[in-house]
């Protein structure tokens, strides 16, 4: 369909955009638009004007910062995904890249517009929270940081104020951690009905740190703290990984829909972080 | 003959690259929303959002003051005018059916119905004013469950009192076709083997790609309509019969067509308003539905319950089969809605001697959008049904899956024979067909590695899914047709014109969306008419042009379609005989026709059809004892169906621990009879196991308990694409058909209705060890999970 008609502003720097976003009530920041298009297009989405960022160039790329990777918000899927800095710092977050949408939709789409928009099937909130980013937002008072098991909400909702802007996203560095992004879905482009994003440390043969991201398993992605805390100190074995990740779906509240109810998700989200782990630990 | 021997048909069977798809590929061609007129205007169709309710009141004033809006249409603007939309099958003669009409005036029974049109400038003014036309609606109960439905429970149109359009069967020990089905349940009962089993066929889309489109120019003497369609010869006729205009002052033209699978084989509501639209502003109007309109309004496919009770010896030998099925028509009748089941009724017996055989068909109207034909039509749920069936057999006596049917098959050598449902089988070869199968799968060792992983106790367990199909193609006999209470036939036309310079025009009745006739038929003639298949040109899809003919669907087009071309083209050479023995002074005896050219018998003397066309063009040297036109018209009624068939083996990998089936590997060897073009064969059988694929793992449409369709988008609604499929193994054994001159058989729809029982056999059989008998389709991650909980607790 076509969208409702809207006001169209491109700003060049982020003051701009920012000053756009205060000056205009009910205006919806357009990134990629791999999300927006459609809710446009669909007309579920109506604002009276669109703040389109694409032309702000200082909000694009991967720069190394010391201990952390900075990547631009504004960053195509299509860049991450073949960056060498975040190959050797971050490579859950390559892994994962991978597998967004399809080449079409990873060359529109963008780093920070997937996490902002915060759909509870994406692959990349559950990697950030899994790697602890932080997240830099841009408002009137300047800047601040939200790490990210404070940045996700709800389904389709952040800490992002309506006259904020995600600018870029910091990730600690993973250097030599071993990772693997495990998705489950129908089809190779479709949803996750359960992900989970795994990053491994190494000492000798036994597991000396882990960090687990669960995506689509609530409203926001999930760190399943109990399955790292039981992994540390153990063997990178089927039996040990096995029973940490019998621990992975603890205090989760999936969603039932027509891809599974919420017991069959518990069940996956054990099975995959078995899986994702010990791919993990395998790469390590 | 011998000068036939110098020029071999070289086109019959070569793999020639289509004609058609740089045009279609790039997109750079006509298709319907591609047209633009001058002064064109657009519609936007207000649609309900309830399954079923009263309309109480629409105000349209807001969407009249609206920019840019010419009209706001309600259904009672032209309650006088808009006639009722036609069903065109009647399978039993008091067939009970709703007043269709094309947009809704006090009533709706599916969401999605039409109430009202906006015509306006631009489609994003008709767009914006549409949202602003305000119905108020008083929901009632919508009928939505298929079994309650067929006991009334809720009643989806309250005017019928009923939802039960029509109940219909066939009994072979009535029809004298086979003995009488429950004795051979009674006697099966009774140290035999009765399998009962029943089984779901899902509501399908048929999600064609290019959304339907339409654009109608009442500014010309004859009224042009540009429809996205696969029948454009219905489109005139019912214009025509719904609205009451002169047939001769109506013009349909199915430009270039992006696909259909029998979703385009309809005279659709959307295209009698925009003729409507177009008649009342004066002024050229276009409607084209966007994608969610397309997923919920467009017919949907399939949506029946089967039951099924099969009958046999203790050792596998098939004695009896019953079938019940109820099948969801949904809110209305389309053209052959009531006619699918139908379409399926004499398949279900499969290729093998079952002595007796009932089915009963009981047709049900729910608050859903309606269903029709969708690839296949009737014979995929006939053709699972009995493939499940024969696996369960197989399972129950102990013996593999391809033994029990070897048992139960017919021989090749029984052919022709006659079914228990009452159709005469030509031909076939299903020994050759399944022996090159399992040649060519590995049939033996994949066994041998299912053996290992059972008894390993793999968390990935091997399934192997056999389907050994045939199906009914080349729709079809007019009086066949007439005898099963169709109100049109089954015939196909075709004309061959040679031109002055020596090339060829060939018109067909045929209207391919997709399916590459312009390549094939052009090989036909080629061969036939002995010029090159450059100089053959193929016109199609414009009832200006292409005057007479039926159309495409049913596997129908090169078996009646194809033949028809071969008709006209030999009349054309029967025509030329004459002026060529005039021109060469020889006496018409002594020609040959050969290699394009008429040659005098025993002499160099001769003259091509090149040279022929152009001596007829001039006219100069012709006598007039023969007619000076080398154009030909030829209709063709098929003698009789044809009937494909072959095996398919189907390699699954299911992941016990989630759920997931994933395709290992495919292969198919599919006897169509002669091949045209064999590219073009194995792409209808690719592109056709895809979907039969999909009903089995992926696609299904779904209501919530309101009715409204929680599968709208293709977020929901899932397709497979190419990373979720198999590289398919496609190959033939040819055995020709005796129905038509060039033994072809029809490939359209054989990959879909072979491929989805080979599948779910393919999962069932993994997972048999584990307790699992069934898994409902589509067979998602979540069901075969499901299904393998279940079955350890059993």
């Amino acid at each position: 369909m076509i969208p409702a008609a809207f006001e169209y502003f491109a700003p060049a720097t982020v003051d701009e955009a920012l000053g756009l976003l205060r000056e205009h009530s009910d205006a919806k920041v357009l990134a990629g638009g791999q999300s927006l298009m459609p809710a446009l297009r669909l007309r579920l989405a109506a604002p009276e004007v669109i703040v389109d960022i694409q032309k702000i160039d200082d909000l694009r790329g991967v720069r190394d910062d010391g201990d952390a990777l900075v990547i631009g918000a504004m960053t195509p899927h299509s860049t991450v995904e073949s960056d060498p800095l975040v190959a050797e710092h971050a490579r859950l977050i390559a892994l994962a890249t991978a597998t967004v949408g399809d080449p079409q939709i990873r060359h529109r789409g963008t780093f920070g517009g997937s996490l902002a928009h915060a759909d509870p099937a994406a692959d990349l909130p559950a990697v950030a929270v899994a790697l602890e980013a932080s997240f830099v937002i841009a408002g009137a008072d300047g800047r601040r940081t939200v790490p990210a098991a404070e940045f996700f909400e709800g389904v389709f909702s952040t800490a992002l104020g309506e006259d904020e802007l995600l600018v870029e996203v910091r990730v600690p560095k993973y250097t030599g951690w071993g990772a693997h992004y495990e998705k489950f879905n129908r089809v190779a482009q479709g949803w996750s009905i359960v992900s989970v994003a795994a990053a491994v440390r190494l000492d000798g043969d036994s597991i000396a740190e882990a960090r687990v991201g669960l995506g689509n398993m609530g409203p926001t992605p999930i760190r399943a703290t109990a399955v790292e805390a039981a992994l540390v100190g153990q063997p990178a074995t089927a039996d040990a990984v096995r029973e940490a990740a019998a621990r992975a779906a603890d205090g989760t509240s999936p969603v039932t829909d027509i891809n599974g109810d919420a017991d069959y998700r518990r069940h996956l989200a054990t099975v995959l972080t078995r899986r994702a782990v010990l791919a993990a630990a395998g790469t390590a | 003959m011998t000068a036939t021997e110098e020029r071999p048909a070289a086109e019959i069977g070569a793999s020639r690259r289509r004609k058609e798809d740089a045009r279609l590929i790039t997109g750079r061609t006509r298709w319907t929303d591609n047209i633009v007129l001058p002064g064109l205007q657009h519609i936007a169709m207000v649609r309900s959002p309830f399954a079923h309710a009263r309309i109480t009141s629409i105000d349209t004033e807001a969407a009249k003051a609206s920019t840019g809006v010419v009209a706001v249409i309600t259904g009672a603007d032209i309650a006088d005018e808009q006639g009722a939309l036609p069903n065109a099958w009647a399978v039993i003669p008091d067939q009970k059916a709703p007043v269709h009409l094309s947009m809704a005036v006090d009533h709706v029974a599916f969401a999605g119905e039409i109430v009202a049109m906006v015509v306006a400038r631009t489609a994003a003014e008709a767009n914006d004013a549409a949202d602003l036309v305000d119905v108020d609606y008083e929901e009632l109960e919508p009928a939505l469950e298929l079994k309650a439905a067929a006991r009334d429970e809720v009643i989806a149109h309250p005017d019928l009192g009923t939802n039960v359009s029509a109940v219909w069967s066939y009994d072979s020990a009535e029809s004298g076709t086979g003995g009488d089905v429950e004795a051979a349940i009674a006697a099966a009962r009774d140290g035999g083997i009765v399998i009962e089993q029943e089984f779901r066929q899902q509501r399908l889309i048929p999600a064609f790609m290019e959304p339907r489109s339409i654009v109608v120019d009442p500014t010309t003497e004859q009224m042009t309509v540009w429809s996205s369609t696969q029948v454009p010869h219905f489109v005139k006729i019912f214009i025509a019969l719904v609205l009451g205009i002169p047939e001769s002052k109506i013009r349909v033209i199915a430009p270039d067509v992006g696909g259909g699978f029998g979703g385009k084989l309809q005279f659709t509501p959307e295209e009698v308003l925009t003729v409507i639209a177009a008649r009342r502003t004066g002024k050229p109007c276009k409607y084209t539905e966007s994608r969610s309109e397309s997923l919920m309004a467009a017919h949907h496919g399939r949506d029946q319950w089967q039951q099924l009770t099969l009958a046999a010896n203790a050792d596998g030998t098939v004695t009896g089969l019953k079938v019940e099925l109820i099948a969801d028509m949904g809110a209305y009748l389309g053209l052959v809605t009531s006619a699918i089941p139908l379409l399926g009724a004499f398949m279900y017996n499969g290729i093998y001697k079952f002595p007796a055989y009932h089915l009963g068909i009981t047709n049900v109207f729910t608050n859903k959008t309606w269903t029709d034909a969708y690839r296949g039509a009737g014979r995929p749920e006939a053709t699972y049904a009995i493939e499940r069936l024969m696996d369960e057999l197989a399972a129950r006596v102990g013996v593999d899956a391809l033994e029990i049917r070897e048992r139960n098959w017919i021989k090749h050598e029984e052919f022709p024979f006659s079914t228990v449902s009452g159709l005469r089988y030509d031909s076939g070869n299903y020994e050759a067909a399944t022996a090159k199968a399992r040649e060519l799968f590995g049939y033996d060792d994949l066994r041998a590695e299912q053996r290992k992983r059972r008894e390993s106790g793999d968390p990935v367990q091997l399934g192997i899914g056999v389907s050994t199909f045939t199906e009914m193609c080349g729709l079809a006999p007019s009086r066949w047709l007439g005898s099963m209470g169709y109100v049109g036939g089954g015939w196909e036309h075709a004309a061959v014109r040679m031109l002055p310079t020596g090339k060829v025009e060939v018109v067909t009745g045929t209207s391919p969306h997709g399916q590459g006739h312009e390549t094939a038929w052009s090989q036909l003639v080629a061969d036939r008419l002995g010029v090159a298949f450059e100089d053959v040109e193929v016109l199609h899809g414009d009832t200006q042009v292409a005057v007479r003919g039926l159309d495409t669907y049913g596997s129908r087009s090169l078996a009646v379609g194809g033949m028809a071309v071969l008709a006209a083209a030999d009349k054309v050479i029967e025509k030329a005989k004459p002026i060529a023995a005039q021109l060469l002074e020889a006496n018409a005896d002594d020609l040959d026709f050969s290699g394009g050219r008429y040659g005098v018998r025993g002499t160099d003397a001769g003259m091509t059809m090149a040279e022929l066309a152009f001596a007829v063009f001039q006219g100069h040297k012709l006598d007039g004892s023969a007619e000076g036109c080398l154009d030909a018209d030829a209709t063709l009624d098929p003698d009789d169906f044809s009937f494909p068939h072959g095996t398919h083996l189907c390699a699954v990998e299911v992941d016990t621990e989630t759920g997931a089936s994933k395709i290992r590997s495919y292969v198919c060897v599919d006897d169509v009879g002669v091949v045209v073009n064999p590219m073009i064969v194995e792409g209808q059988v690719h592109g056709g196991l895809a979907q039969g694929i999909a009903q089995a793992l992926y696609e299904e449409a779904v209501h919530d308990d309101s009715g409204t369709l929680v599968t709208g988008s293709f977020d929901q609604y899932t397709l497979p694409g190419a990373p979720d499929l198999p590289s398919f193994e496609a190959a033939r054994t040819e055995t020709p058909a005796t129905t038509n001159q060039l033994g072809v058989k029809g490939v359209g729809e054989a990959g879909t209705i072979a491929s989805t029982p080979a599948v779910v056999n393919a999962i069932v059989d993994a997972l048999r060890p584990l307790g699992v008998t069934d898994v409902p389709m589509p067979c998602t991650p979540y069901r075969v999970w499901t299904a393998i909980q279940e079955g350890s607790r059993s």
